[in-house]
């Protein structure tokens, strides 16, 4: 597994077990604090506590289901566009006005603007597409995945 | 992506997705609030998000780690030029690499874009992710025509799945 930074954020020892051992798996039932907070020898309420003070301090994203958006009859399509220097933040506002936009990242290539549109109708893709590059004067390739080896958004800590 | 791998939801999975697609309550009986939010039994939301979970439309529930805060601040999303006849072969194994988190066969877009195979790999320093970058590389040996690594250097906007209703 994904080897942590040594000078990693304040997380203690109690912390690394919960999101080592919580990352799937998190029981469909009517207490399922107790439940985990019992696996991991540790209270209850300490659990829920510990779980909001990571999700304050960033270091959790969120804590619960993630969704597969393509078994919903729905699509994710990676893009990117080339975002000129002096227009960066402007198209990153045009490109994140957009609901359908998940995610968006800055990478250091040509094509520097890298985004995620969900969208339930994957036939919804070119149009949207389309929108975007005329809201933003920019071509936008689109990368839709034409088959999933692995996904695995596991860190061992 | 193909019909047959999808589940239909109704009117009320919608609802409960939506209630908890930013997360679930911090509270003692979660469920027990996504049903009370949504209007229906605990009983509801546990059968209707198992059947979801049964169907791989939620992948799992549980925590999701902030790669960045959490010291895996390299994460650079390796791209390949992998040769068509063999890159069905090739991308399972690249798949299966630890420190491979997400792994797919993408168009190219000539002559902009040659690359086919996308693996992302973090780490948590960009010499780390180069030298395992490296091995991917030895992996696909002369199969692979072309590579490059697009390190992420900001987030410009992360949100949960949004469903319009």
């Amino acid at each position: 597994m994904t080897a942590l930074a040594q000078d990693a954020p304040d997380i203690d020892d109690t912390d690394r077990h919960i999101v080592n051992a919580l990352q799937g798996g998190f029981p469909l039932t009517e207490r399922p604090f107790h439940a985990e907070a019992g696996l991991l020898g540790i209270p209850e309420g300490e659990l829920i506590a510990r779980l909001r003070g990571m999700l304050e301090a960033g270091l959790l994203t969120r804590f619960g289901p993630l969704y597969n958006i393509d078994r919903m009859g729905g699509s994710f399509c990676l893009c990117a566009l080339t975002a000129p220097a002096d227009r960066f933040d402007e198209i990153a506002d045009i490109v994140n006005g957009f609901a359908e936009v998940a995610h968006n990242y800055e990478r250091d290539h040509r094509l520097n603007m890298w985004f995620v549109l969900a969208l339930e109708r994957p036939e919804d893709v070119p149009e949207l597409v389309e929108r975007i590059e005329e809201a933003t004067g920019l071509q936008v390739f689109a990368f839709p995945k034409e088959a999933e080896y692995f996904v695995e958004f596991k860190v061992s800590l | 992506m193909s019909a047959e791998n999808s589940i239909a939801l109704d009117d009320i999975d919608r609802r409960i997705v939506a209630a908890t697609s930013a997360g679930l309550p911090l509270v003692a009986e979660p469920y027990r609030a996504v049903a009370d939010e949504v209007g229906i039994p605990v009983s509801d939301v546990l059968a209707r998000m198992a059947r979801m979970l049964e169907a791989g439309a939620i992948r799992r529930i549980g925590a999701v780690p902030n790669h960045f805060r959490l010291g895996l601040i390299a994460n650079g999303m390796s791209v390949w030029d992998v040769d068509d006849a063999e890159i069905d072969d090739l991308g399972p194994k690249v798949g299966a690499l630890v420190f491979v988190t997400h792994c797919y066969r993408r168009p190219r877009h000539l002559p902009d874009w040659p690359y086919n195979l996308f693996a992302m790999v973090h780490g948590p320093d960009r010499g780390v992710v180069a030298a395992r970058i490296a091995e991917i590389a030895d992996l696909l040996g002369p199969a692979c025509r072309g590579h490059d690594v697009l390190y992420s250097k900001r987030i410009l906007k992360k949100t949960g799945l949004r469903l319009a209703s």
